[in-house]
């Protein structure tokens, strides 16, 4: 394969994405069922950002858990690096997907050193590399993510929570993988954290060319670092494109109403804060037409009744009557 | 973990890591009751290795001349034997040193059988698919439902009234309660993230189950197993007091105290010393417990 068809393939594509769950259900009673995620098709080129962006119980996260593989879809598929993701060929695809975590107090294991922390990815997929060279992979890791190298044997307990973050991000970098799946990577961080590991991440892209499906519900980071925005809203996606055409010219209501949400750092702009609402449906009993319809203030009966498909242009948007 | 991985930059790293040996007793010597329990416990436990040193005569030698001998500060008494002889003219102080050896190998043989078997059990179920984890549960409930001491009392009965028999029984009933413990914690750890994340890092299950979680829920389990000790010993004597346990020329606590039972009126010291005996080492105990549990347990941590 030629260069150019390398490039031009992207390290993740999924098409019609869907999980769901049963829950509730007894010896007498049908179980009911959670759509966390329905649908849902993207891609991810390498150097590249996806976000997903959208409101808590969006899907965001169960989204994470099928591409890194903890979970496998209940329906559709994607590919990582143009192979076909099976839960047989989990074990050896791993090594492409990795993951950093929102809270960096709970995703490391206090009773690991460091050191061991770095290592244990390498220790059970490459199980022929030597102790030595592991650990010299493991120091010049922690160089890269701007920790100290003499820290290697600490527990995590002694370092803050920046500091661990970057731990996190080293372990998820230690198999070199393509894809690097950041769940809220620093909502749990204090704003001038954020900006140091945003800024880490950043250069970590760059410099190992990764692809990057960050996830997020903060729109002012997806600002930041996004280049394609994926919007989310019950377990589907409303619209996608490049950041600029979303933030611009949002043509979804929802994706609209979201990013007027934002708090503007520039006083002088008027703003017009579209208010919505109403609750989020319940994910067992999403409504037959539009999912965003009974919030919508555009809605008309035909919201109601039918699911409106992801089409249109520049960019693809879940509407009716889209904004533009 | 004393490979290579630390060898290169040890001087530089030991000095400001402070040891987790030192955390660990600095929180534990701040509870004086535990500290207390830890010397007692202590003593016990050289009593116990060094008995054929300390002990002055054999415990099972009688000395027919000198029967219900009275401890050496009441009339009749002698230096001979301090603390009195029994029945048949064995030394009472020698008897309990030895008995010593036993409690404690009663004690270790049961925690050590019934934690390995009960924390294996608890990481299965806690990992198991939901039926497996229901029957395991349920079965563990009805261990539990028993009287513990009746349950091991039926146990011996049917295996034959020895003091291995006894440890077993004992072990059996005490296990359930490592189980749950276990259970409890694999289930509130596996809900973390670091364990999520070492499914990613590609760990196979029994990685996950011995190396990534079981390490963070021992404390409790440590706790559990310091409090259980104790709980073995008066069982042991329980069971050896009612004849089911150890028999009787072996010195054992609770077979002694029911040896003497018919000396009661006549020779209070026959029965109160192996009484105070096992007081004594059962109280060190838990109360060194409780400090351990203040020690290790994080939610108690303060910094």
């Amino acid at each position: 394969m030629s260069d150019a068809a390398t490039a031009a393939r992207p390290v993740i594509e999924a098409e019609n994405l869907a999980r769901r769950y049963e829950v509730g259900g007894g010896l007498f009673r049908e179980p009911g069922i959670v759509r966390a995620v329905e649908d849902t098709s993207f891609a991810v080129h390498a150097g590249k950002t996806l976000a997903v962006v959208g409101e808590s119980g969006c899907g965001k996260s169960t989204l994470a858990r099928l591409v890194t593989m903890i979970e496998a879809p209940s329906a559709g598929r994607f590919s990582i690096d143009g192979v076909e993701v099976t839960p047989e060929r989990w074990a050896e695809l791993r090594s492409d997907v990795q993951i950093v975590f929102q809270d960096p107090y709970g995703s490391l294991n206090l009773r690991q050193r460091v050191g061991a922390i770095l290592e244990e990815p390498l220790k059970i997929n490459r199980p022929r590399m030597k102790a030595a060279e592991r650990q010299e992979k493991g120091r010049e890791m922690m160089r890269l993510v701007g920790l100290r190298e003499e820290h290697y044997d600490r527990y995590p307990h002694m370092f803050s929570g920046g500091q661990r973050q970057r731990i996190a991000v080293a372990r998820a970098l230690m198999l070199e993988p393509k894809l690097l799946v950041l769940d809220e990577p620093v909502s749990a961080l204090d704003l001038s954290i954020q900006s140091q590991i945003l800024n880490l991440l950043n250069d970590l892209q760059q410099r190992m060319n990764l692809a990057y499906l960050f996830i997020s519900h903060d729109l002012s980071v997806v600002r930041h670092v996004a280049d394609d925005i994926l919007v989310m809203y019950l377990g589907r996606p409303v619209e996608f494109g490049p950041k600029s055409e979303i933030f611009d010219a949002p043509r979804h209501p929802y994706t609209k109403a979201l990013i007027s949400a934002t708090p503007s750092a520039d006083p002088s702009r008027r703003q017009e804060r579209i208010k919505l609402v109403g609750e989020l449906p319940s994910p067992l009993n999403v409504p037959p037409g539009c999912p965003f319809a009974p919030r919508c203030w555009k809605a008309e009966d035909t919201c109601r009744e039918n699911r409106p498909r992801m089409e249109g242009a520049p960019h693809p948007a879940a509407c009716f009557f889209p904004e533009a | 973990m004393a490979d290579a991985s630390s060898q290169t930059g040890r001087t530089l790293i030991d000095a400001d890591r402070p040891g987790r040996l030192a955390e660990f007793w600095s929180y534990f010597r701040e509870n004086r009751g535990a500290v207390i329990g830890l010397y007692v416990f202590t003593a016990f436990l050289l009593t116990a290795i060094f008995a054929p040193l300390l002990a002055p005569y054999d415990p099972s030698q009688q000395f027919r001349e000198a029967t219900l001998q009275p401890p050496v500060w009441q009339d009749g008494g002698t230096w001979a034997f301090p603390l009195g002889t029994d029945a048949v003219g064995r030394d009472m102080l020698s008897r309990l040193i030895f008995g010593a050896r036993f409690s404690f190998f009663v004690g270790i043989v049961v925690v050590v059988v019934a934690a390995t078997g009960g924390i294996l059990i608890g990481l299965i179920a806690g990992f198991a698919p939901k039926w497996l984890d229901t029957l395991i549960m349920r079965l563990m409930d009805i261990i539990l439902a028993f009287p513990s001491l009746l349950l091991a009392l039926v146990l011996v009965a049917i295996l034959g009234p020895t003091l291995l028999n006894a440890m077993i029984a004992i072990a059996l009933v005490l296990q359930p309660h490592y189980v749950r413990l276990t259970r409890a914690s694999v289930l509130s750890e596996r809900a973390k993230d670091y364990v999520t994340s070492a499914r990613v890092a590609g760990a196979g299950r029994v990685r996950m189950m011995f190396v990534t979680v079981l390490p963070n829920c021992l404390s409790p389990i440590i706790v559990q197993a310091a409090l259980s000790f104790s709980t073995a010993i008066l069982d042991a004597a329980a069971l050896g007091f009612l004849g089911m346990g150890a028999q009787p020329p072996t010195p054992e606590w609770g077979t002694m105290l029911a040896d003497a039972r018919e000396f009661v009126l006549r020779a209070w010291w026959v029965v109160t010393f192996p009484g105070i005996a096992i007081l004594v080492t059962v109280l060190a105990i838990n109360l060194m417990g409780d400090g351990l549990r203040d020690a290790l347990d994080p939610k108690l941590k303060r910094s």
